[in-house]
């Protein structure tokens, strides 16, 4: 028998009110993604990946339809068990980085760490994923005077510093140029193989897409 | 984990965090230093009463233990009390209040002497002529008056003859004929200070007056100057009252609108937190140990600043205000700044814990 799928979605809806018009952001979206897949969600902008994105991250509720993530039923979930899905179960890396700018690099990730409630300490596994980004010398410094390239690579490995099932990577590459794309890709490639880590990446990029495993097509909030 | 992002945050505006902290040590220093300004004054009548020497204060009915009144009691009143049981010596006064807290008192010096040796001159010497006056030596550095220069007090030229050691009834004495005549009161005292053949005997000697003159504010001295307290100073205690009350509000506004611009200013660094498993206990938990941070350190300066305001009443008005510094008001006025500070960051915490981590996210 085989293993049952780390993200099922059947039938999810999401319609967002906008003053006094419904947008129908989600029009039944089926998925599922397996444990250790590196899939990458493509489609133009209103598609409704962004959308699919903020609700399997617990970021945002579903309007109708099942998701079950690492086999939690996120259906009817309240604020703050979506916040504890977030803090156990889910990592994020966001097309801005979106790090503390008030914090080094090395306390960026360390702030995750003691939000999940873990030692604020970096194990050998987590000091080879740092080896792996190429970012150990860089630990020290504040996100202002890192590169764009290096700010996305210290949020990645905040991503995974509390091993989560699934890491939720958006548009990760689109405040890069070419070249850094290129590495950053290469590397959560990477870290999918290596670490057997589940990846789900919303682009609308079919280059950077071509580096996951599968490919799922959205339009107008439909997987195609 | 937590402080060290409190510290960062603090740190990444500075000019903001140092007018927090400015503007909640002014709020502590304007308690401490009215609060030091009522015990100084207060103290220091108590300690000019108890520089008198004499074992009873007389005063006339319904006046209270600060209140300087004129002179409604007849003067003829020192010679019956002196015929009073264990009674040694009376000697009466008139007290005229001038401007702000000064008063001046009239006397006869020969029972100023009588009552506790005289004045110590430092400069010039004793009252010879109707319109000398003497004033202390703090009196005379606030008004930066010398031996021998005139100053006008109660519509009349008085000319200075000595400078005495600060301690005894009243910073500025004439005779007290003349100031009687001066202010309408020919024949009048405003208080009547006793002396009795033994100090133990004083509070019998009091209780027998009492049971005679009903109606007389009558106290042994010790009594008197334990009288001289806020909480005994009606109105001083209201206006303290109002002072703090204005304090908490000044704290509470400043940092509302510290703590408010910060949760606008870090809208995205919130939805960060949340995004990456935080809870609203934590963000909240997060912006209170900043106010905290802000009231504790806004707290220290302002105690720092009260020894400033404290130095310019020295050198400035050294006869008008006395500041002293009460401890016992440190923890109250630092428990007030906080409690200000709390409630300004109740709203800006809710506005913060209510965000939307979506929207916050893709908040420039």
């Amino acid at each position: 028998m085989s293993e049952p799928p780390i993200i099922k979605v059947r039938s999810l809806t999401k319609t967002y009110q906008v003053g006094e018009v419904a947008v129908h952001a989600l029009r039944g979206v089926d998925l599922d993604i397996r444990k250790g897949e590196f899939a990458a969600i493509i489609g133009a902008s209103g598609s409704g990946k962004s959308t699919l994105f903020h609700i399997l991250g617990g970021l945002t509720p579903m309007t109708t339809g099942t998701v079950q993530l690492n086999g939690r039923d996120m259906a009817g979930m309240t604020n703050a068990e979506r916040t504890e899905l977030r803090k156990t179960t889910v990592g994020f890396v966001f097309q801005k980085y979106n790090l503390l700018p008030t914090l080094s690099a090395e306390d960026n990730i360390r702030i995750v760490q003691y939000i999940g409630g873990r030692d604020t300490v970096f194990d050998p596994a987590f000091q080879e994923i740092l080896k792996l980004l190429g970012i150990t010398d860089r630990m020290k410094h504040k996100p202002r005077a890192l590169s764009g390239g290096q700010q996305q690579r210290v949020a990645i490995a905040r991503g995974l510093v509390n091993s989560p099932a699934i890491l939720l990577a958006d548009e990760p590459t689109g405040n890069l140029d070419s070249e850094n794309s290129a590495a950053v890709l290469k590397l959560i490639k990477d870290l999918n193989r290596r670490l057997g880590q589940t990846i789900l990446m919303i682009t609308h990029d079919a280059d950077a897409a071509s580096y996951a495993d599968r490919i799922v097509k959205m339009r107008d909030g439909r997987i195609v | 984990m937590l402080n060290k992002l409190i510290f960062a945050n603090l740190g990444h505006r500075p000019v903001r965090t140092l007018l927090s902290v400015l503007a909640i040590a002014v709020e502590v220093t304007m308690i401490l230093t009215l609060v030091g300004v009522s015990h100084g004054t207060l103290d220091q009548s108590a300690q000019r009463a108890r520089g008198v020497g004499a074992d009873i204060w007389f005063r006339p009915p319904g006046s209270s233990a600060i209140g300087l009144s004129s002179a409604p009691m007849s003067d003829k009143i020192p010679a019956l009390l002196m015929k009073e049981p264990h009674v040694t010596f009376a000697m009466g006064t008139m007290v005229q209040p001038l401007s702000g807290f000064d008063a001046m008192t009239g006397l006869d010096l020969d029972d100023f002497r009588r009552l506790n040796g005289g004045f110590h001159y430092l400069k010039g010497g004793p009252l010879v002529n109707d319109n000398d006056v003497v004033v202390d030596e703090y009196y005379a550095q606030q008004k930066k008056l010398h031996v021998g220069d005139t100053l006008n007090l109660v519509n009349h030229d008085w000319k200075l003859v000595g400078i005495i050691e600060s301690g005894k009834l009243s910073r500025i004495c004439v005779k007290l004929p003349m100031l009687q005549t001066l202010t309408g009161n020919p024949g009048h005292l405003s208080q009547i200070f006793l002396k009795v053949d033994d100090p133990k005997d004083a509070q019998s000697v009091v209780d027998a007056l009492r049971v005679k003159y009903h109606g007389y504010q009558i106290y042994t001295m010790e009594e008197f100057t334990s009288m001289l307290s806020i909480s005994n100073v009606g109105m001083l205690k209201s206006f303290i009252g109002v002072v703090i009350g204005v304090a908490v509000i000044v704290g509470f506004i400043v940092v509302f609108m510290a703590m408010y611009t910060a949760v606008l200013e870090r809208t995205r660094e919130i939805g960060i937190l949340k995004a990456v498993g935080g809870s609203s206990g934590l963000i909240l938990n997060i912006l209170f140990r900043e106010t905290l941070l802000l009231a504790l350190l806004g707290s220290v300066v302002g105690i720092l600043l009260t020894y400033g305001t404290q130095w310019l009443m020295k050198h400035a008005v050294p006869a008008s205000l006395v500041q002293e510094t009460v401890y016992g008001w440190w923890p109250i006025a630092t428990g007030i700044a906080v409690v200000g500070a709390l409630l300004g960051a109740i709203v800006p915490g809710i506005k913060a814990v209510k965000q939307d981590v979506t929207e916050a996210l893709s908040y420039e």
